[in-house]
């Protein structure tokens, strides 16, 4: 019988409440259980979590980074989104 | 030619300090030089938790022993972070564990060595950790991003155990006259292997160039081998032990310290399997792993069938 090493989830660790979940790693696990388990004995042994979320690494669709340039063209053209675009008048203030 | 193009334009990033990420173009060679590191790295935290778990039972107090298990589950977390960056390279874990029970992947020599009595514990934390950290932190700056990633998380762990091992050798070196032996005793046996943790000397080093070109690795053997000894020394002498090396010496000159030459014959030797305990270290790993197999096949019989069920209901 051939080995198993049980599927790959992909760890997200929030550090406190009111801040963004930031990837962490990765781990091996049968079902979303284990995988919460382990991630909490894993990644959050020195208290770095309040709050985590485990998603199998089948499920994560990503950017390809070769198409990087085209994929993200159309904001780069956009320069009218950012703040500095505009010309205030002199003197304004609070602006 | 566009493979040349592509090679280059690698290069122009490693060049500029950017990362590598997993699915950005690399050569070959890259990759396969990452996942023979990486996974190195990562069978050596892993079977190093073995000349440690032997004195869980044994620890002199509950104190030592808590901190002994809270170490030990570190060293299991590391070997977890590096099979993960590893991963991402595309080769399977299954794979990895096959490649070191088969001897196509090493781990690091050190552990081949045994731990005959509590001041091991001592001298492992404070000189086996002390040059992993040396080693590690000058990784955090590698080129490969999950590599890197998992070497800063490595680095926040690890500076407990150090200080843990050396606070074992403080301890015992201010003891009766027979602990003192023993630290002394088991500085004696671990110092020259701790500095051959560094690997071989840069000139006779096979896969030292492609790893600074690539910035895989920041800082040659002998650079991160000197740097380790400049800082312990000092640390020996706090604590009133001997470094067994008549050839150890400041060099004003230099600003490092001289040392004698490594028996790099033992080196050899232990790295090609006849080191104290190259099988038994081995053997465990195979067993234990064998062991666990039904617990794997069960949990994944357990998820299956729970999956089955939700798709029914």
């Amino acid at each position: 019988m051939t080995d198993t090493q049980l599927p790959l989830w992909e760890v997200f660790i929030q550090s406190k409440t009111g801040l963004p979940y930031k990837h962490v790693g990765s781990l091996h696990a049968a079902d979303a259980e284990m995988a919460l388990e382990n991630a909490r004995d894993v990644y959050t042994r020195r208290s770095e979590g309040s709050s985590i979320w485990v998603v199998p690494s089948e499920c994560i669709t990503a950017s390809n980074p070769e198409d990087a340039e085209e994929f993200f063209e159309p904001s780069n053209a956009k320069i009218y989104r950012h703040p500095t675009f505009y010309v205030m008048p002199e003197g304004a203030k609070n602006i | 030619m566009e493979e040349l193009d592509k090679l280059q334009q690698f290069q122009q990033k490693i060049d500029a300090e950017k990362k590598i990420e997993p699915k950005d173009w690399m050569p070959e060679d890259y990759r396969k030089h990452l996942i023979r590191q990486i996974s190195q790295h990562a069978h050596s935290e892993v079977i190093g938790m073995q000349p440690e778990g032997n004195w869980i039972t044994r620890a002199p107090s509950l104190r030592s022993k808590i901190i002994l298990l809270a170490k030990i589950q570190d060293e299991a977390g590391h070997g977890l972070y590096l099979y993960s960056a590893a991963e991402t390279l595309g080769i399977s874990r299954e794979e990895m564990i096959n490649q070191l029970h088969t001897g196509k992947a090493k781990y690091s020599s050190i552990f081949n060595y045994p731990s005959l009595t509590w001041a091991d514990i001592g001298a492992i934390g404070w000189l086996v950790d002390g040059a992993a950290i040396v080693n590690q932190v000058s990784l955090q700056r590698t080129s490969y991003g999950p590599y890197s990633r998992a070497m800063i998380k490595i680095c926040m762990e690890e500076s407990f155990h150090q200080r843990q091992g050396y606070e074992i050798m403080a301890k015992m070196a201010q003891g009766t006259p027979e602990q003192k032996e023993m630290a002394q005793d088991a500085l004696n046996r671990w110092w020259w292997p701790s500095l051959m943790m560094f690997g071989p000397h840069d000139n006779e080093s096979a896969h030292t160039g492609n790893a600074m070109k690539w910035k895989i690795k920041r800082e040659t053997n002998d650079e991160l081998r000197q740097k380790f000894i400049d800082k312990t020394v000092q640390q020996a002498e706090v604590i009133g032990l001997t470094i067994p090396d008549p050839d150890l010496k400041w060099n004003e000159e230099r600003g490092h310290y001289d040392f004698g030459e490594i028996d790099w014959e033992e080196f050899w030797r232990v790295v090609n399997g006849n080191g104290p305990c190259n099988k038994k270290r081995l053997n465990h790993h195979k067993k234990v792993h064998e062991e666990g197999r039904w617990v794997r096949e069960a949990a994944a019989a357990y998820a299956k069938k729970q999956k089955n069920k939700q798709i029914a209901a």
